[in-house]
């Protein structure tokens, strides 16, 4: 019996699928939880559930937006005293402390439906713990360095393909009065993007994870080989000043005004600079240079993502909303120029017209064979992030204290990977 | 004629012990949320701290463990070592918000004017307070280094640096603390008696003797509030080093409040009974404060 309402149920979702999802009707209410608390993203989130909210009119949604800060901490409480039907969260080690204790519903059902395993089989690895996965993507974004054309062009450079123009390149843009890059490393994690491109340049993205996962040892000499060549940057003064008093946004203005030639950030940063007055005649973005020839390229590319927590009171209606929220249509809108501006990761979505998400798309899908990461704090366990970012900036600014900072690294590696 | 009286056994239990009972009674409530506020959490905190606990899952009992680790972890002693430079230089508000007091309490025109200038910084939140001074101390822009350039002074990062961040957000922190306890001279001076004043004039004391033999002693109850609301607000020290530093650089002006917070409450923290451990230390040491103070009252009270 079961069986066969079942089976009758897929049936009836592969036809409509082409009739236009006038499928078994969903009832009751259905409680969304957003972190996506920025003008832009809210919007096109309240959209889209309308639309969802649309096609199910016997469905009463009820969504509640949370300030991306504050979410990071009440996400603990509702998921465990009053839990939503869906929830935003990140992939990767990020989901683990709520995986682990139970409070993720297992979506592998979802991941087995051929809709969602091919379309959307790239970010599996990051959804997945235990064999199973816990949420579904609904947008990623490429990491690289944004740089001022104009500042390249007036001093005749180009993008730089390996590590050796890396640093000619920046010589030449310190010589012109200029910081290479700007950074304001006052809330850390800026600083593990960097830390993240450096390791996985030098050595390499299954290394990479390895130092994740806690196999390897901070004071590895491997992971000084990375410190070197960071070192090399730092000495020759790449970086802005008194980055530590700064947060990312904080650094901005100094790229815009032409006193820092290049971000290595987020797709996210485009918008603001874009705002703030550059056009895409002085905005283009390349793809973090090679540094140890033998390595594979791999690159930064987070994940959000949608979560059921295991206390939802609707899992049917959330299941249906996850699998509208990673239809190829929906990835397409949600992600174009005019609402989050980022990449969809559906593979039959489509990319929108715009200058940096078509270099993402391509970078991230034809030139990241080394692999994709998600970023230094989703990847690493959360205290050893939180630890090791610490140390980043420490080195940032004192470099000669590296050797004290690998020790503390390593004395938090032992006691996070028990 | 009497008629005769009701037997006492027949009045209620309350109406023969009324005297006895009846601030209980008032007390009650208070006594009531105090435990329950107060007494409770407490002991929740001082239980949480033997546990390891994510806030999640299971809470496993490890003892000491929690504090065992904290004697070893230099970020603590980062926090406490912070937290002794709060409490001794924020008592600089005491003197600060006396002598502006004294200035304040004289009768010139505009002076109106002047008090509430004074009073400004007290009035507005911390978090613009942390903000200003934030762009006061930037290390290009600012204002401080504005002023440093013009008598040929190099720039510093106060924030930026490890060794003056925490004095420099000390320095933000006494501006408002200086205007409460310039208010509660304010108000003590009021009380001074004009016959002692006069009484010491006849006698030849004026300037400082007049201010250190006559004035102060007689101050005595408000410098005693100041102590205690300065001691207080150093201990709780928080929302400054949120809004100017984040604890940073690389967590050198933390103090223990905020490196409880980090661990058990933060975006990457969650080691809810090593928080609970560090809260216990805090705990402690604002335990003598206030076995202090209440036994100074207490004189005060027996005194009279």
């Amino acid at each position: 019996m079961r069986f066969t309402t079942k089976s009758m149920a897929l049936a009836l979702a592969g036809s409509t699928m082409l009739a236009g999802m006038a499928q078994a009707e969903l009832t009751g209410d259905l409680k969304i939880f957003l972190d996506t608390s920025n003008p832009a993203p809210r919007a096109t989130m309240e959209k889209m559930i309308g639309d969802f909210g649309a096609l199910h009119p016997g469905l009463n949604i009820e969504t509640t937006v949370i300030d991306r800060e504050a979410y990071k901490t009440q996400i603990r409480n509702f998921l465990t005293a009053d839990s939503p039907d869906v929830a935003t969260w990140y992939a990767a080690n990020r989901m683990t402390p709520y995986v682990n204790a139970g409070l993720f519903e297992d979506v592998s059902d979802l991941w087995a439906e051929p809709e969602i395993a091919e379309n959307l089989s790239s970010t599996k690895g990051a959804m997945t713990i235990d064999g199973k996965q816990w949420g579904v993507p609904y947008t990623y974004y490429q990491w690289g360095i944004y740089y001022r054309k104009d500042i390249y062009a007036e001093l005749g450079l180009n993008e730089p393909a390996n590590f050796d123009e890396m640093k000619s390149n920046c010589q030449a843009i310190i010589d012109s009065g200029r910081a290479c890059y700007t950074i304001g490393s006052k809330f850390l994690w800026t600083a593990g993007g960097w830390f993240d491109y450096l390791n996985m340049r030098t050595n390499g993205f299954d290394f990479h994870m390895e130092l994740a996962a806690g196999n390897v040892k901070w004071t590895d000499d491997r992971v000084r080989a990375t410190f070197a060549n960071w070192r090399e940057l730092i000495d020759m003064g790449a970086f802005l000043e008194n980055h530590q008093n700064y947060s990312w946004q904080e650094a901005l203005p100094f790229m815009v005004k032409g006193e820092a030639a290049a971000y290595l950030m987020g797709n996210f940063a485009v918008a603001p600079l874009r705002e703030a007055g550059l056009s895409d005649d002085q905005l283009d973005f390349y793809q973090f240079p090679a540094i140890n020839p033998d390595v594979a390229l791999a690159e930064d590319a987070p994940t959000d993502t949608f979560h059921i927590p295991a206390n939802a009171s609707n899992k049917e209606a959330a299941r249906e909303f996850l699998r509208y929220a990673v239809s190829a249509d929906v990835q397409t809108e949600i992600n174009n120029g005019d609402n989050l501006g980022q990449l969809p990761v559906n593979a039959s979505a489509s990319v929108d017209d715009d200058k940096f998400l078509n270099e993402g798309f391509e970078m991230l899908s034809a030139n990241a064979s080394g692999g994709v990461a998600q970023f230094f704090d989703r990847d690493f366990p959360a205290e050893m992030a939180a630890e090791a970012m610490q140390g980043l900036q420490e080195f940032m600014v004192i470099p000669d204290n590296l050797d004290d900072i690998l020790n503390r690294l390593n004395k938090v590696q032992e006691r996070v990977y028990k | 004629m009497t008629a005769p009286n009701p037997a006492p056994a027949t009045r209620s239990w309350y109406k023969r012990n009324e005297i006895a009972v009846t601030p209980w009674l008032f007390l009650a409530p208070a006594m009531l949320f105090f435990a329950f506020y107060v007494i409770w959490p407490i002991y929740q905190s001082i239980m949480i701290s033997f546990y390891d606990w994510d806030g999640l899952g299971d809470a496993t009992f490890i003892g000491m463990g929690n504090y065992v680790e904290l004697m070893d972890d230099g970020a603590f002693e980062v926090s406490l070592w912070n937290n002794l430079k709060w409490l001794l230089f924020y008592l600089l508000a005491i003197p600060g918000g006396l002598f502006i007091a004294l200035f304040l309490n004289q009768t010139v025109t505009g002076i109106r004017l002047y008090k509430s200038l004074f009073f400004f910084p007290f009035v507005i939140s911390q978090v613009v307070v942390g903000l200003v001074f934030s762009w006061f101390y930037l290390p290009n822009e600012g204002l401080l280094n504005g002023v440093l350039g013009l008598v040929g002074l190099g720039p510093i990062n106060v924030l930026g640096d490890p060794d003056l961040a925490t004095y420099g957000i000390i320095a933000a922190g006494l501006w408002p603390q200086t205007a409460y306890c310039m208010i509660l001279y304010l108000t003590g001076l009021n009380a001074v008696d004009p016959e002692q004043i006069e009484a010491g004039r006849l006698d030849n004391a004026k300037g400082w003797k007049m201010l250190w033999y006559i004035i102060i002693p007689q101050l005595k109850p408000a410098t005693f509030i100041a102590f205690v609301v300065t001691i207080i607000g150093a201990l709780r020290s928080f929302d400054l080093i949120s809004i100017m530093t984040n604890g940073g650089p690389f967590g050198q002006t933390r103090v223990l409040s905020f490196y409880m917070f980090e661990k058990a409450l933060s975006e990457y923290g969650f080691r809810m009974g090593y928080g609970a451990a560090i809260a216990v230390i805090l705990f402690l040491i604002m335990l003598v404060f206030i076995a202090y103070f209440l036994w100074s009252m207490w004189r005060e009270e027996k005194g009279r």
